[in-house]
């Protein structure tokens, strides 16, 4: 029953993961494309995560990967918003 | 073919790119990269090497040399780029003298068709 | 599989048309590494391959070519009669001569690389390799965990050259530097609050992290090398943030901490001569006390050189595009 559920969260994750990578290639421009990232790989990792953390052998770990989660979110929000800051002032003064 | 023979396979492929790619390419950036890709093909088969003498307990030496491979190859990439940028901030060029420019490193030269 | 995609990604990386794609490319590429060292039943090289393999190359690398480029479309801007960008660095290559060096080095690769085949072919089946040496001593070694054991006592000469050798480029790349000052380095981030807060939130982290890893080391993955790169990134990153935590190091402090690594081996060489002991002895009964105290040395010089190395390389008076102004040389 748990690694059922793991395993559709993992799969879940990755599907979303996939959709996220799709659109960086598909879409035309900068923001557009970190928009797709930021929201479908965000979403995808957070589910790959829950599915681990179903997983883990112990609490400690669960709550090493929710750690995890965090840190990522926050590395990746702060980036996303680097890159669009500049590609927007690069596009706007040019 | 075993685990090992699948990466020191891939090992070495990527020292011959690498290599390929060092000689072939004239843009020092690139170079770069492809001292990098080499150096990480060559760590692979060690560590390949070091698998197949033990999957279960993998011998630590050559992990060990690895490690300190790694370490040895960022700051000798990091000095190559100090002098890359020190050259191009004197010359302009982004290629040794005597060959011929590559295209200039611009991120996003005119619009992204795709 | 892991090992097509490694091939592939570094195939599209050495031979994509832009530099800044090559860049990227170098860093999903080291990242896979990392999950080959996995497989591979290494994770420490993994850990230290995704710190600073992927993470403080790749940055170094993409940094170099966008500010390279910013370089040439500033100047560019500033004489607007002189030739263009393009121009000047688009001079077609003399094919010939480039046909003639490509079949060479087709040929060297194709050469090494079978040579390198061959020596593995050759093998003696299921070697034992020094494994069981390693397993054998490993009580006496005062760690726990073997590669940290065969890094800091057994095979400890490297360890203490490989630290030299990092000194060295320190020493270099501040060499390299026009101007002597290293506080000239210090850009002007502009203040970007969400900068300032994520470093805030991060900074904290990273230096726990680089904590437990060093103090893990002893046991298992982990040690010197990656709590120094873990640091070092976050040097990078206060840098980066507009911080002058690196920069602003007074020179002779800068000297002294980098030489931290070197001289603590030092003197863990040199204290067992009185007693008659060869060079480098650790006695094993103190041994966890020593290699933990050459460990804690060796991950502040690393992490002072690999900020350092990334702070040097970048040329001051350079400051980034300003918000909202990107035209104002």
């Amino acid at each position: 029953m748990r690694d059922a559920s793991a395993l559709v969260l993992l799969v879940a994750g990755a599907a979303f993961v996939g959709a996220g990578t799709v659109g960086l290639f598909r879409f035309p421009d900068v923001l557009s494309r970190l928009h797709a990232l930021a929201k479908a790989d965000n979403l995808g990792f957070g589910l790959i995560v829950a599915g681990l953390v179903v997983r883990a052998d112990s609490p400690a770990t669960a709550v090493k990967l929710v750690l995890i989660w965090l840190l990522v979110l926050l590395a990746s929000t702060t980036s996303a918003y680097l890159i669009a800051h500049r590609a927007l002032h690069r596009d706007g003064g040019a | 073919m075993s685990a090992f023979a699948f990466y020191a396979a891939t090992g070495v492929v990527l020292f011959a790119l690498g290599l390929f790619r060092l000689v072939t390419a004239t843009h020092l950036l690139r170079n770069v990269i492809a001292l990098n890709v080499m150096g990480a093909g060559i760590f692979l088969f060690l560590v390949a090497i070091a698998y197949r003498n033990g999957p279960d307990r993998p011998d630590p030496v050559p992990h060990a040399m690895v490690l300190t491979g790694i370490v040895v190859a960022v700051s000798v990439t990091a000095l190559a780029l100090a002098l890359v940028r020190r050259l191009h901030r004197e010359t302009g060029r982004t290629s040794l003298a005597g060959e011929h420019d590559d295209t200039s490193p611009d991120p996003d030269a005119g619009a992204d068709a795709r | 599989m892991v090992v097509a995609i490694l091939v592939w990604l570094a195939a599209w990386a050495l031979f994509t048309g832009r530099v800044f794609r090559s860049g990227v490319l170098f860093i999903a590429f080291g990242l896979t590494m990392a999950i080959a060292w996995v497989r591979l039943g290494a994770p420490d090289i993994a850990l230290a391959e995704a710190a600073i393999g992927a993470g403080v190359i790749g940055v170094s690398i993409l940094h170099a070519a966008v500010q390279m480029a910013d370089r040439e479309r500033r100047e560019q801007r500033a004489r607007p009669d002189g030739p263009p960008v393009e121009a000047r660095t688009t001079v077609p290559p003399r094919w010939s001569r480039l046909r003639g060096r490509t079949l060479a080095s087709l040929v060297a690769a194709g050469a090494l690389g079978g040579i390198l085949v061959g020596a593995v072919w050759r093998l003696p089946e299921a070697p034992a390799g020094l494994g069981p040496l390693v397993d054998a001593r490993l009580s006496e070694s005062g760690a726990s965990h073997p590669v940290t054991a065969v890094l800091l006592n057994f095979r400890a000469y490297d360890t203490w050259l490989e630290i030299g050798v990092l000194l060295l480029t320190a020493l270099a790349a501040l060499a390299v530097r026009r101007e002597t000052d290293l506080r000239t380095a210090i850009r002007s981030a502009g203040g970007d609050p969400l900068v300032a807060s994520f470093t805030g939130q991060a900074v904290p982290v990273v230096i726990l992290t680089g904590v437990l890893l060093l103090s893990v080391g002893t046991f298992g993955p982990g040690g010197a090398f990656q709590a120094g790169a873990m640091l070092g990134a976050l040097g990078v990153l206060l840098y980066l943030a507009g911080h002058r935590a690196v920069t602003a190091i007074p020179g002779t402090t800068l000297r002294l901490w980098l030489m931290l690594g070197i001289v603590a081996f030092l003197i863990a060489a040199v204290a067992p001569l009185p007693a008659g002991d060869p060079l480098l002895r650790i006695p094993s009964g103190r041994a966890t006390a020593t290699i933990l105290a050459i460990e804690v040395a060796v991950t502040a010089s690393i992490a002072l050189t690999l900020a350092l190395l990334f702070v040097t390389a970048i040329p001051p008076r350079d400051p980034p595009m300003p918000p909202g102004r990107s035209d104002r040389a």
